[in-house]
């Protein structure tokens, strides 16, 4: 069982709240829980009362352009779902919080400060038996004033991800070990995974991001357990200047979060245009162990 | 454009002309309809050949052949969570168990997008219809095996 979240050694610990303290607050009116899913169907089919639903694809992601809301649109949400400037959003949702944690991610460069990640995600709210309800929650429009979004100190594009490569900075390849080997993991004849190419930028160290989770109950592990990973086996320092990435910036942004607010490193960016950028860019560098050794295989 | 088969034309019409609300409603129940691979044709642990690749949700298909030369088709979702994957599951089974193999070899993996529409996420998407291509890949193997007989 996971120890209190005020136990565990956290930089920033209240940027996470237990499933119970989000129970104690479920009629707060300062506060907003909003679930955040993979699966389109799942905020529907039920949720915890009262939370309304950001939906990654329709709300915060532009319908044209491969690329974010903007200001107004941003504003919008969040008057549509009820959140003032001061409004403490609380996010969860399915898949470890991937999702919660892309939305929590969004919120910061729009300055949103006021977050929170339920921790455990949907799974294990459901797990121990808490209440879920099917009625979509109406709440009063608020006038909700946002800045300009700001790209500059969370987000790496695939330009900075180069200068990053070339220059040797850390970079954190968080997918699966199959995805960063570049070995094929669909079937023949199938599809490639939206990338024509496979492997990982080089230099790229390979920390998947599941890594970060306590497998029984989804909760983050402590942060001693997360140092072993992060500064010992890897050696990346508090200080260093980080870019993670995955395969569209979902998985990435779970171990931001990580590294940003549970263990306090000062410069953790996520490059969201990740491996589907990446892979499909003409000219770029790439490391692929697995098209390596079938090369020296057939030599 | 090739057809589809019959029941899942049906399906897909309907759904089609369904607001996005009603869509997802219908989609939930039919996700609460979904058996699991029966014991007989399958148990834990499932084969990885039998899971479908990129599928975040776990999925795993079966066929089981016929006597008429058909396939029923089985599947299992492991991720609790896998809403959206047991629902295309269940309405797979239901509209191409018995289907011409032809026709469900011919099956576009596209069909997520007239099913559950255009806000999938890219993983989501993937995951989707790599348990159609499973599908398919069973229905072409076996027009396969029956022609090398």
């Amino acid at each position: 069982m996971s120890k209190n979240i005020d136990e565990r050694g956290y930089t920033n610990p209240e940027v996470l709240v237990s499933t119970a303290w989000v129970a104690e607050h479920l009629n707060d009116p300062g506060i907003r829980v909003a679930e955040s899913n993979e699966d389109p169907l799942l905020y529907s089919s039920n949720h915890i009362p009262g939370a309304v639903e950001i939906d990654w694809t329709r709300d915060l992601n532009d319908p044209i352009r491969r690329d974010y809301l903007g200001r107004a649109a941003f504003e919008n949400l969040m008057r549509r779902v009820g959140a003032a400037r001061d409004t403490t959003i609380v996010l969860y949702g399915d898949k470890n919080n991937w999702w919660a944690a892309y939305a929590y991610w969004l919120l910061q460069l729009f300055g949103h400060t006021n977050a929170k990640i339920m921790d455990g995600g949907r799974i294990k709210w459901v797990q121990e038996g808490r209440p879920m309800a099917k009625t979509v929650p109406r709440y009063p429009s608020t006038n909700y004033q946002a800045p300009e979004r700001d790209d500059n100190h969370f987000r790496a594009f695939r330009q900075q991800t180069l200068e990053h490569c070339e220059s040797k900075r850390p970079l954190i390849d968080v997918r699966s070990p199959e995805e960063y080997r570049g070995e094929r993991l669909h079937m023949p004849d199938y599809p490639n995974e939206g990338a024509l190419r496979g492997g990982h930028i080089p230099g790229a160290a390979s920390i998947p991001w599941g890594r970060a989770v306590n497998a029984e109950d989804g909760t983050f592990k402590e942060a001693s357990e997360l140092r072993k990973i992060y500064t010992e086996e890897n050696h990346l320092r508090p200080d260093d200047d980080i870019i993670a990435y995955c395969r569209i910036g979902e998985r990435s942004s779970h171990t931001w979060f990580v590294l940003r607010y549970l263990l306090g490193f000062s410069k953790v960016r996520n490059y969201d245009g990740s491996w589907t950028e990446w892979g499909n860019l003409v000219g770029v560098p790439i490391e692929n162990p697995s098209a390596v050794s079938r090369n020296e295989a057939a030599a | 454009m090739k057809r589809l088969p019959d029941k899942l034309d049906q399906l897909i019409s309907l759904l089609e002309s369904m607001e996005r609300e009603d869509r997802i409603q219908m989609l939930i129940d039919v996700a609460e309809r979904f058996q699991p691979v029966p014991a007989r044709i399958a148990q834990r642990p499932f084969p990885a050949e039998r899971r479908v690749p990129g599928c975040e949700s776990e999925a795993y298909v079966w066929s089981e052949p016929r006597p008429e030369g058909t396939l029923v088709y089985h599947f299992a979702v492991e991720n609790p969570q896998g809403i959206s994957a047991m629902a295309l599951a269940e309405i797979l089974r239901d509209s191409l168990s018995g289907a011409p193999l032809p026709e469900v070899a011919a099956v576009p993996a596209d069909i997520i997008y007239r099913i559950f529409g255009r806000e999938l996420s890219m993983g989501k998407s993937l995951g989707l219809m790599g348990i159609v291509n499973m599908v398919r890949a069973a229905a072409q193997q076996q027009m396969k095996s029956a022609a090398a007989r």
